[in-house]
C-alpha cells in the first residue's frame, strides 16, 4: 500500500453530486456510529453516517457506481440528524445525505405515488385539506378497516394498507377554516406572533394547533395568521425533491414578508416545520436574489416550545393532578434546533407534573418516525419504536410528553403494539389542560 | 475471489452473514486513517464457531482475512488487503457477564468500550482503559491495539485489565485463555501475545477483563508554563510528593493556537505549554490532592494555576483538551496522527525534535499529548491531493519516528503499528526480537492468512 501517494481526487463529476469538498471533511473516525439509530439496529456500516458518506465518495472517487444498493442505503438513514450533533469536525452529515439523494433520482426516481402527494397534495396546509374529509369519512363508515380486510390477501399492498390503517389517527376536522386572519391575545396583549400552519398539524392533529392558539393567546400573543402558506419543504427536500422544497420556500418568504416587521416571531407547532423554515438560509444561500430575504424570514421563525418558555409570563400559573411524565425529544427539534431544555422548562412548570428522564435524549435516538419513513421501511421503523416503548415502559410515566406530530402518531402506534397504558401529548396539549 | 469459497462461506455461516455487494466493499474499505483497499468479501459473523468455520475456509484456500471491530483505528491495521476477507466483528457485541462477586465482565468483542464502562458504573465498578475513541471503538480493538489513553499513567492500558480470552486461529482452532483469576501462571501466558497483536495471529471472540471499584471523584487543574520543560518536571514533582495524577495532558504552544481560535477559551496563547492534570479518588482526598497538585504546579514554573473546586468547573477545564481534535481539523484538509513514547524525562528534547522536523521539512506539526506516561500525539498536517507535501511529510514522519527511538522511546504507545509504521519497525525492534515475532506469527498462523502486511516488516 503506498500510503503517503497522493490521491487521484475526485473523477466523477455532475451538477448533482454532493460536494467533494464537504465529503472529504469526514476524518471517518468514527464517532457517528454509535449515535446512529440504524447503526445500532444493523451494526453494519452501510447503515452508518460514516459509511453513506464513504458511499457517496467512493461513487466521486470512481469506485463505486450509482447502484440501486447506493440508493436504498441513503433513503435507510432516518435524517434525524444525530450524528451532526457529534461529529468532531462538524461536517454537516445528514444534509450530504440528503444531497446524495439528489444525485441518485436522476437513476432510481421516487414512486410516482410520492411525486404526486409531494407535488399535488401536500404542499401546505390548505391544499392538504382535500384529505381531510374523504379520510374522515371513510374511518367514519369503518370502510378503512374493510378495505384493509378486502386487500389483505393481495401480496404486498395488503400488509402494507393494513398497517397503514392501523398506524392512522382518527382524523379531525382542519383548524385553518375557523382561524381568524388575526386573534386577538386574552388580558394583555404582550406580543404578536404569525401562525405557521403544518400541514400534519392541520389535517391530522388540529386539535393540536386548538391548543396552541389558545396558549398562545392566554400568554398574551395576538396571532396573525396568514391565508395560503404552502408546506414548509420537509416532505420534499427528505425525497430529494430540492427544487419543490426551495419554491415552497421562496412562496413562505414572500407571504410573510409584508407583515415580518410587525410581528415578533414566526410560530409553529410542528418540529419538523420549524426545522425546516430555520433551514431557508441553507436552503437558498446561493440564490442572490433571495438569500438575504431568508435571512431575514428564518430570524424570526421559533418552534411554539422555544417562543413560549422565552415569553411564559410569570403570573400565569400551570397545575393539574400529579402525574408521572416523560418527554420525547424530536429529532428535528432537538438535534437540528438544539432546543432541548425549553421544553423541559416549561413542563416544570406545570405543578404536579412529575418529569422523568427518558435515556438516549442528547443526542435523540429517533423513535423511528421520521416522515413517512415508519411507512416506507417499517421493519426497521418497528425495531426503533419496540426500543423506545421499552424505554418508555422503564420510566414508569403515565404521560409522554413530545412536540411533533410524527412522533405523536408513532408513539400512539406503539402505545397500540405494546398495550402501555399511557396518554400521549403535545407539549402545548399538556399546557393547555394545565392553564 | 473464486465464487466458490464465496459459496462456501455462505454455507458455512448463512448467506445472509456474507456480502460481496459492491457498496459493502466500498463501505468495508477503510479505518480512522485515509487509506482505503476494498475486500473481496465483507462477512458478519455472531458467533466463535462463525468465526472458526470463516478461518477454517480461509485457511484451507489461502485466502487473507482482516478482522475490524469500529474500525475507528489510526494505523491502517483494519484496513483490508487486496483479495481479503473483511471480518466485521461489530455484530457480536453483547455483554455476557459482569460479577460483582469476582469483580470482572465477560463480553464479545464486538462491544463498544464506553457501552461497556457505563454498563459496569451502575453497579460501582469501573473499567478504566478509555481511549479517546470510547464512545466507538470496540473492546476488541482495544485488546488488539492494546489501547490506551489518558489515564494509563495511573490505571495502566487495556491488556492491565485482560485476565482471559477465547482466541480462534487460522485453520479454526479455538483457544480458551487464561480466566477469571487475577493469578494465574498455568502454562505459558499465551494470551499476552494476542495482546496488541492487531488481528495478525488470531480474532478474539470473548474477553474477561479486571474491573475495579469506581472512584467516586474527579477534580482538574489547568496550568500554563512559559517553559516546556517545566511542565515536564512538574509532572515528575507530582509523583514524588506521593499524589499519581488521574491524566497530565499535555497541549503545546500550536494546539493551544489552534483550540483557542476554535473555541475562544481565553486560553493564554504565548506560553510553550498547557498542562491539564486530574485527580480521581475519595471525595475528601481529592478535594485535598487537586490543592497539592495546583501548589507543586505553581512552585514548578506555572504562571496562571485554573483550580476547580467543583465537577462543574473540572468539566470547564476540560473544554480545551476536548477541543483539540475539532480544532486540528480545521486547519487542514488531511492530517496524520502519531503516537511516539519517550521517557518522560526526555520529552522537553522530543518536542524541540519535532519543532526542528517541522521547521525542516516544512510540515506542520502539532504537539498534545499524555506526559505521564511519555506518550505524545505529535499531529502531522498534509493535503494528500498535494504530492509534494505528502513526500515532504513521509520524511517528517519518518524522522520522528527516528527522533523516538534514538530518545530511548518506542514507535508506537497505542494506536499500534499497522502498515503506517511497519517501515520503521525495524529502527524501533531488535533484529533478534524480530526474528522470534516472525516466528511467533509462523507457529500461530502458518500460512501466513491473519491481516498479512500489518504489524510485521513486509
Amino acid at each position: 500500500m503506498a500510503i503517503y501517494d497522493p490521491t487521484p481526487g475526485q473523477q466523477v463529476f455532475g451538477p448533482s453530486l454532493p460536494s467533494y469538498d464537504d465529503l472529504q471533511g469526514c476524518i471517518r473516525c468514527g464517532r457517528c456510529l454509535p449515535v446512529c439509530p440504524t447503526y445500532g439496529e444493523t451494526q453494519l456500516e452501510t447503515f452508518s453516517p460514516r459509511g453513506r458518506l464513504s458511499l457517496l465518495r467512493a461513487i466521486e472517487d470512481g469506485k463505486l457506481d450509482i447502484t440501486a444498493g447506493v440508493e436504498e442505503h441513503l433513503y435507510h438513514c432516518l435524517d434525524c440528524r444525530a450524528c451532526n450533533t457529534v461529529c468532531p469536525p462538524g461536517v454537516h452529515i445528514g444534509e450530504l445525505i440528503v444531497a446524495g439523494r439528489r444525485a441518485v433520482e436522476e437513476k432510481y426516481p421516487r414512486s410516482p405515488a410520492i411525486r404526486f402527494m409531494l407535488t399535488n397534495v401536500l404542499t401546505g396546509a390548505e391544499r392538504a385539506e382535500v384529505l381531510s374529509a374523504p379520510l374522515r369519512a371513510a374511518q367514519g363508515v369503518k370502510l378503512d378497516r374493510f378495505g384493509a380486510w378486502l386487500m389483505g390477501p393481495v401480496p404486498v399492498v395488503g400488509p402494507k394498507l393494513r398497517e397503514l390503517v392501523e398506524f392512522a389517527p382518527p382524523i379531525g376536522k382542519p383548524i385553518r377554516r375557523e382561524l381568524a386572519p388575526v386573534t386577538p391575545a386574552q388580558g394583555v396583549k404582550r406580543h404578536r406572533v404569525a401562525f405557521f400552519l403544518g400541514c400534519m398539524m392541520n389535517v391530522v392533529m388540529p386539535d393540536v394547533s386548538r391548543s396552541t392558539m389558545r396558549v398562545l393567546t392566554r400568554a398574551g400573543c395576538e396571532v396573525v395568521t396568514p391565508r395560503g402558506q404552502a408546506c414548509c419543504g420537509a416532505p420534499q427536500d427528505d425525497q430529494a425533491m430540492l427544487g419543490l422544497s426551495r419554491d415552497m420556500a421562496r412562496r413562505n418568504i414572500a407571504l410573510f414578508e409584508p407583515i415580518l416587521d410587525e410581528v415578533e416571531a414566526i410560530v409553529t407547532d410542528c418540529a419538523g416545520c420549524s426545522a425546516a423554515l430555520k433551514e431557508y438560509v441553507e436552503w437558498l444561500h446561493d440564490d442572490p436574489a433571495w438569500a438575504e430575504r431568508a435571512r431575514k424570514f428564518c430570524a424570526k421563525v421559533r418552534d411554539v416550545t422555544e417562543w413560549l418558555d422565552a415569553i411564559w409570563p410569570e403570573d400565569l400559573a400551570l397545575r393539574r393532578a400529579p402525574v408521572a411524565a416523560t418527554y420525547h425529544d424530536p429529532c428535528h427539534l432537538a438535534n437540528c434546533q438544539n432546543i432541548r431544555t425549553q421544553p423541559r422548562r416549561l413542563l416544570g412548570r406545570v405543578e404536579g407534573l412529575e418529569l422523568r428522564p427518558l435515556p438516549d435524549s442528547h443526542p435523540v435516538r429517533c423513535c423511528g418516525s421520521a416522515g413517512i419513513y415508519n411507512l416506507i421501511h417499517t421493519p426497521m421503523a418497528l425495531g426503533l419504536l419496540d426500543k423506545k416503548m421499552a424505554d418508555v415502559a422503564a420510566t414508569g410515566a403515565e404521560l409522554v410528553v413530545s412536540a411533533n406530530p410524527g412522533c405523536l402518531l408513532q408513539l400512539s402506534w406503539g402505545k397500540r403494539r405494546s398495550g402501555q397504558k399511557i396518554t400521549i401529548k403535545h407539549v402545548v396539549q399538556v399546557l393547555d389542560e394545565s392553564m | 475471489m473464486d465464487q466458490k469459497i464465496i459459496t462456501e462461506l455462505r454455507q458455512a455461516i448463512g448467506a445472509d452473514r456474507v456480502s460481496t455487494a459492491p457498496e459493502d466493499l466500498a463501505a468495508y474499505a477503510y479505518d480512522g486513517t485515509w487509506l482505503e483497499t476494498q475486500p473481496d468479501v465483507v462477512v458478519h459473523p455472531q458467533t466463535t464457531e462463525h468465526v472458526a468455520a470463516v478461518l477454517r475456509i480461509a485457511d484451507v484456500r489461502r485466502i487473507p482475512v482482516v478482522p475490524r471491530g469500529s474500525a475507528t483505528g489510526l494505523a491502517g491495521a483494519a484496513v483490508p488487503v487486496p483479495g481479503s476477507i473483511c471480518l466485521n466483528m461489530a455484530r457480536m457485541n453483547r455483554i455476557l457477564d459482569i460479577s460483582t462477586a469476582d469483580t470482572l465482565a465477560v463480553a464479545q468483542p464486538g462491544v463498544i468500550t464506553y457501552d461497556l464502562q457505563k454498563a459496569v458504573e451502575k453497579l460501582g465498578l469501573f473499567y478504566p482503559p478509555d481511549p479517546a475513541s470510547v464512545y466507538q471503538c470496540t473492546v476488541g480493538g482495544n485488546v488488539a491495539t492494546n489501547a490506551g489513553g489518558p489515564r494509563c499513567l495511573k490505571y495502566g492500558v487495556t491488556g492491565d485489565y485482560v485476565l482471559g480470552l477465547d482466541v480462534v486461529l487460522a485453520g479454526g482452532h479455538v483457544l480458551h485463555l487464561g480466566g477469571r483469576t487475577i493469578k494465574d501462571v498455568a502454562g505459558y501466558d499465551l494470551k499476552r501475545l494476542f495482546i496488541g497483536s492487531e488481528g495478525t495471529l488470531g480474532v478474539v471472540t470473548e474477553i474477561t477483563v479486571r474491573l475495579i471499584p469506581k472512584p467516586k471523584a474527579q477534580l482538574t487543574a489547568l496550568a500554563a508554563f512559559p517553559k516546556l520543560a517545566d511542565a515536564c518536571q512538574a509532572v515528575g514533582n507530582i509523583l514524588q510528593a506521593g499524589v499519581v495524577p488521574l491524566v497530565t495532558e499535555l497541549m503545546d504552544s500550536a494546539t493551544t493556537k489552534a483550540v483557542e481560535d476554535f473555541k475562544h477559551l481565553g486560553l493564554p496563547t504565548d506560553v510553550e505549554a498547557l498542562l491539564l492534570v486530574a485527580v480521581d479518588g475519595d471525595a475528601e482526598l481529592v478535594q485535598r490532592e487537586i490543592v497539592i497538585v495546583a501548589d507543586i504546579l505553581r512552585r514548578s514554573g506555572a504562571r496562571d494555576v485554573r483550580q476547580a473546586k467543583s465537577a462543574e468547573e473540572s468539566e470547564a477545564l476540560w473544554e480545551a483538551r476536548r477541543s483539540i481534535s475539532p480544532a486540528i481539523a480545521r486547519l487542514a484538509r488531511n492530517k496524520l496522527g502519531e503516537d511516539i513514547t519517550v521517557p518522560r524525562s526526555r520529552i522537553p528534547e522530543m518536542v524541540a525534535r519535532l519543532h526542528e522536523i517541522s521547521q525542516a521539512n516544512d510540515i506542520p506539526i502539532v504537539v498534545y499529548g499524555h506526559i505521564g506516561d511519555g506518550n505524545l500525539h505529535p499531529t502531522l498536517l498534509c493535503d494528500r491531493r498535494d504530492g509534494a507535501v505528502m513526500q515532504r511529510a513521509a520524511k517528517a514522519a519518518g524522522e520522528l519516528l527516528g527522533a523516538a527511538v534514538a530518545l530511548g522511546g518506542t514507535l508506537t504507545g497505542e494506536h499500534g503499528i499497522g502498515v503506517f509504521k511497519r517501515d520503521h519497525i525495524r529502527e524501533g525492534l531488535d533484529a533478534n526480537a524480530l526474528a522470534f515475532m516472525a516466528g511467533v506469527k509462523a507457529l500461530f498462523d502458518p500460512n501466513g492468512i491473519m491481516n498479512p502486511g500489518k504489524k510485521l516488516p513486509a
